[in-house]
């Protein structure tokens, strides 16, 4: 679905150039996979998704959406329909003064017959669990729903990909949820291929692959299993793992029988019952 | 400097069809040098009251006194005889502003200067100080927030990252030498890493300033690490109110209202259900490894 090849980039070029935000980064994302991309401020997770649907073009190196090279300009609009994007502000993305106009302003825009926006709203805000607001102003919604509302015109655009820049950080706990379990189920319901950029290190546990950003450059790869064991490391690249995953840790490092693998309550509590 | 509430009710749009209450009768006294932990989902009246706690926001009813200034007096008469107390109320209110420093969220969107130091000093020099106490405000700011000042004096606030720009923000209330620090959502959208440092320097401000300070935040594990007092609130009313290991021990009251409890505190409670008879109110990492090795020991004797 997205092939990185050897991929630089800054952001000025010449007199007052900027060093590389990306330093080499050689990916490969799968059709259908959920990954989760995690980094401190600064490490590069924002710049690389915004080279995944073309924001940016490459300083050097290659980036290859479902087929099309992003430095061809003529293809920008079929690479954006086909990998969509979902940004940190709820309140930066949203167009409309209408719910269901604001996710109408894709598909209308892509010149579609007016029965099939209709047909494609309507499923996308189904598909988010919005239809009942689809005719409320977008300010009386809460910044979850609002997320929700973003995420569906998105969808109203038909993509086989989603990148979501950070889209849980200004929520709170329950709007997080919200937003969280309707990422999960456009994954696996819909088939539909997640990049998800995250501060939460909770968010990447139901993630098939989990990269480690820093500087540029990705440093650590695997499921969240294997990128949560590796807890000193991961605090030295400025990062947390679940609080479970430090519990574990610190009792094997102890001499206690229990996996450093753990992520979720059940598992870590499953273990020590068997200890004791 | 205590803050004390009474009673206190804010009404948005009141009399209209839009009419939201956002706060509903609050009680609260909150003492000098406590570090409170506001909590609550969005929409629950969190950020109103910070609002009403440095007089920018008029309440609909209830008395507001902070340092034994009354900013909310003479407000409940009709009109024309709260002229009579308008004078007075601006002179508190202009006295309490400079005592209870606020901290918007996102505040480095209010970041304008073309360098950190005239940025900083914008506040103190409103205040008519002399030059040189300016500078030694900017100075002493930019330290709290451990910033280097020789480094970071000259440069423009957007060349830096998110969490310098937010202790710039921060350095700029805290140059106004406020006693109570108050800050909504102060971590928003930082890493781990400036997260940290932000608490951190929040935590040294508190202990060795004797700084007043209340965090609105959403982060459950962040406030059992860091306040000594948590209220927590639902639609415009305090649902709880005490030590964070009292309050994270109402799961069920929490989640009903939208919020959560440390992942620790599932842990615990998990645990228990499985017969580790632990100490319930257990809300940090170290608290937990401590009490499972505990009952590890005893049971392997």
């Amino acid at each position: 679905m997205i092939k990185a090849e050897n991929l630089y980039f800054r952001y000025t070029e010449g007199e007052a150039e900027t060093p590389f935000a990306l330093n080499g980064v050689n990916l490969e994302i799968k059709e259908g996979e959920f990954v989760v991309i995690i980094g401190h401020n600064g490490s590069g997770k924002s710049t690389l998704s915004k080279l995944m649907n073309g924001i940016h073009t490459p300083t050097e190196g290659r980036i290859v959406i479902d087929g099309i090279d992003t430095s061809n300009e003529d293809q920008i609009w079929e690479i954006r329909k086909r990998a969509g994007m979902v940004f940190q502000n709820p309140d930066n993305q949203l167009v409309a003064t209408i719910v269901e106009e604001d996710v109408a302003f894709g598909p209308e825009n892509l010149g579609l017959p007016s029965e099939e926006i209709r047909h494609r709203v309507d499923e996308a805000l189904d598909t988010v669990h919005m239809s009942a607001y689809k005719r409320k102003a977008p300010h009386h919604l809460s910044g979850g729903q609002k997320q929700r509302v973003a995420i569906a015109g998105i969808l109203a655009m038909k993509p086989k990909c989603i990148i979501f820049d950070e889209p849980t950080a200004m929520l709170d706990p329950s709007g997080r949820k919200e937003v969280v379990q309707t990422i999960e189920h456009l994954n696996k319901n819909e088939k539909i291929t997640v990049i998800h950029i995250t501060h939460y290190m909770d968010e990447a546990i139901h993630a098939d692959r989990v990269l480690v950003m820093d500087r540029g450059k990705i440093v650590m790869e695997g499921t969240p299993k294997q990128v949560f064991s590796k807890v000193d490391e991961l605090r030295a690249l400025g990062l947390d793992v679940p609080q479970v995953t430090l519990v574990s840790h610190k009792l094997k490092t102890m001499g206690y029988a229990v996996s450093d693998e753990n992520l979720t309550v059940d598992e870590l509590v499953a273990e020590l019952c068997r200890l004791s | 400097m205590s803050i004390i509430i009474k009673a206190l009710t804010h009404i948005y749009d009141k009399g209209t069809p839009n009419e939201t209450v956002a706060l509903d009768h609050i009680d609260l006294e909150i003492a000098s040098g406590e570090f409170v932990g506001l909590i609550g989902h969005t929409g629950s009246g969190k950020s109103t009251l910070i609002q009403q706690m440095n007089g920018l926001l008029k309440p609909t009813a209830g008395d507001i006194i902070v340092n034994n200034l009354e900013i909310t007096k003479g407000l409940e008469l009709p009109k024309k005889q709260r002229k009579k107390y308008a004078a007075e109320r601006k002179k508190q209110l202009i006295e309490v502003r400079k005592k209870v420093g606020l901290v918007f969220q996102y505040p480095e969107y209010q970041l304008f200067e073309e360098t950190v130091e005239k940025d900083i000093a914008f506040g103190p020099q409103n205040l008519g100080l002399v030059e040189s106490h300016v500078k030694q405000r900017v100075m002493d700011a930019m330290a709290l927030v451990g910033m280097d000042y020789e480094t970071y004096k000259d440069k423009s606030p957007f060349e830096l990252s998110g969490g310098q720009k937010r202790r710039v923000a921060i350095a700029g209330v805290l140059a106004m030498k406020p006693d109570v620090l108050i800050l909504d959502e102060p971590t928003a959208g930082l890493d781990p890493q400036g997260r940290d440092e932000i608490l951190g320097q929040l935590k040294t401000l508190h202990d060795q300033e004797q700084l007043t300070v209340i965090i609105v935040s959403h982060s459950m594990e962040d406030m059992a690490k860091i306040a000594n007092r948590l209220i927590v609130m639902n639609q415009g009313k305090v649902v709880l109110d005490g030590t964070p290991k009292d309050v994270f021990k109402e799961i069920e009251t929490l989640e009903a209202i939208g919020l959560a409890v440390p992942q620790i505190s599932y842990l615990i409670r998990a645990l228990n259900e499985k017969g580790f008879a632990l100490p319930d109110d257990i809300i940090t990492v170290q608290g937990a490894i401590d009490a499972i090795q505990n009952v590890l020991e005893k049971r392997a004797k």
